[in-house]
């Protein structure tokens, strides 16, 4: 029994990874209505920037506030440069935008930065410690404490301050919140840049897991079927989808992985989440209209 | 209709000279309209649906451009300035303010949110936005118990309070009201007039008001322009318009 609690308990730790990237699209599905393909190559760019800075000696503190600092212009290069022109075109159209920018972007990091793998140290050992006799990754209790308290952050943000409120109310009503002199345009350049910071907290604890490199940007394939199973407007559905993920592929992998000879984990959240799409369409949290009869 | 002009400019908020707005760079849907809003008073805009009520509202107020819709001939002017080119958000801070037909609250936001949401262009502390938030339900003390509760699940007639409450925390000095009966019980369609005709009386907020509703609208408004397929086919004082007697023909395309 141990042992199950042990890998659903190292599951969980995992998933909130997942939740992390999650969030990001979250953020800017909200606002915007546009699945971001490009919150991968966010990611990407944000740990590279921060693994060269590093690299050429910039202290931790420094280079993480420089690599904030890049994420913003660069929010509010692609809310002028993007999302302006393209305002009130359909959703794939913006959709194919981020796609469009999420190769610029990669190939920016990779023209400005390189292309090979760069080991990113944040000074974590990753040693096992035990927690009620349970063994547990340390880097993932450190991951997922970073997470709660991004996730904290970001709720106070939303709900308790002015940008919040606006942000929530475009994202219910995008017409009501001009027609009340909300500038749209100050919100997205706002959301972009907090799911790049976010991209960068995500960027940090994948790189340092797996090295800082292309394939980095291709965990937002791993975020969508955590949107799918927690709702792409929620993000305590996020959340909640991530954990799920983390502990089911786990899990998976354990107990299923033997009896079909392994290697689950790369597809068993899309299983998942095709399963929560016969079952829940909006998501676990999606949030349904709510309407009155 | 006969004052001199130079008289006229001075009690003048709002003019709109023969404008016309195309959607989508080929659909007319206004084709020359010309109304006038004097400072304190409240103008109807009466006509069937589909005659370019809203999309005349929508032309003031800018919020064509995020319907992919521009006005393509004409001018607007509001205390005497020229809107071309301006921001929604500055026109709202300028003392324009929109309600959209169908209330457009934010259903998952709290109604006291909702208000709220309305003193941000103002940029309003702590203590003016609690003061205002108060004038607000002195106004319609029904929203004062609901305001915790998600805008989405309240009543329709409350839903129109919460969308004209929030429209006036920005301090509007004109309202353009789209189409305030819509979908009401004719006595909260009457409880939401008679405090429009309140802001009015005492705090000289004037209102542009869309409406199908002809004898509700006309009991409000001291003049009233007839849109018709998206041009002012007939305009007047409130006297003039009820003494011809045929405004409902307007409806049924006899004219």
């Amino acid at each position: 029994m141990t042992f199950f609690f042990e890998t659903l308990l190292g599951g969980l730790l995992a998933g909130t990874m997942y939740s992390l990237v999650a969030i990001g699209f979250v953020l800017i599905y909200k606002a915007s209505g546009v699945f971001n393909f490009a919150q991968g190559a966010m990611l990407l760019f944000a740990a590279l920037t921060f693994v060269s800075l590093h690299d050429q000696g910039v202290p931790f503190a420094l280079a993480l506030l420089l690599t904030v600092v890049v994420m913003v212009i660069g929010a509010l290069l692609i809310e002028r440069l993007v999302l302006r022109p393209l305002v009130n075109r359909s959703q794939i159209t913006l959709f194919m935008a981020t796609l469009g920018l999420s190769f610029i972007i990669e190939g920016l990091a990779q023209g400005l930065m390189g292309s090979q793998v760069r080991a990113l140290d944040l000074g974590i050992d990753d040693v096992p410690v035990f927690i009620g006799g349970m063994m547990v990754s340390q880097f993932d209790l450190i991951a997922a404490a970073a997470a709660i308290v991004l996730v904290t952050v970001l709720a106070l943000l939303f709900n308790k301050t002015r940008i919040g409120v606006s942000l929530r109310a475009v994202a219910d009503d995008t017409t009501a919140a001009l027609s009340i002199g909300i500038n749209l345009n100050r919100i997205w350049q706002i959301v972009w840049a907090v799911a790049g910071i976010v991209g960068l907290v995500a960027g940090l604890l994948w790189g340092a897991r797996q090295g800082v490199q292309f394939s980095l940007s291709l965990v937002v394939l791993k975020a969508l079927p955590v949107l799918i199973i927690g709702g792409f407007t929620s993000i305590g559905g996020a959340i909640v989808g991530g954990l799920i993920v983390g502990a089911a592929e786990n899990l998976a992998e354990v107990y299923i992985g033997p009896l079909i000879g392994g290697g689950i984990t790369p597809w068993f959240a899309y299983v998942l989440a095709l399963a929560f799409l016969y079952i829940r369409p909006a998501g676990l949290f999606g949030e349904r209209a709510i309407e009155r009869v | 209709m006969s004052e001199a002009a130079s008289d006229i400019a001075v009690n003048e908020l709002l003019r709109v000279n023969d404008i016309e707005v195309v959607y989508d760079g080929a659909i007319l849907a206004v084709a020359g309209v010309s109304l006038t809003v004097p400072k304190g008073g409240i103008v109807a805009l009466l006509g069937a649906n589909g005659a370019g009520k809203s999309t005349t509202l929508k032309a003031i107020s800018g919020l064509v451009r995020a319907e992919r819709a521009e006005v393509s001939r004409g001018a607007i002017e509001f205390l005497g300035r020229d809107t071309a080119g301006v921001d929604p958000s500055v026109r709202v801070r300028q003392g324009m303010v929109h309600v959209l037909e169908g209330r457009h609250v934010f259903p998952q936001l709290t109604v006291e949110d909702n208000l709220r949401s309305g003193g941000f262009v103002r940029g309003l502390s702590r203590q003016d936005m609690a003061r205002d938030l108060e004038r607000i339900y002195t106004w319609f003390p029904r929203l004062k118990t609901k305001r915790k509760t998600q805008a989405g699940l309240t009543s329709g007639g409350e839903q129109q309070m919460v969308a004209i409450g929030r429209a006036l925390m920005t301090r509007p000095t004109l309202v353009l009201l789209d189409e305030p009966s819509m979908g009401l019980a004719p006595i909260i369609v009457q409880e939401i007039f008679e405090i429009v005709a309140q802001l009015n009386r005492e705090e000289q907020v004037s209102f542009l008001i869309a409406e199908q509703n002809i004898n509700v609208a006309l009991k409000y408004a001291q003049q009233a322009y007839v849109l018709d397929t998206g041009r002012v086919v007939l305009s007047g004082s409130r006297e003039a318009l009820l003494a011809r007697g045929d405004l409902h023909d307007f409806y049924l395309g006899k004219h």
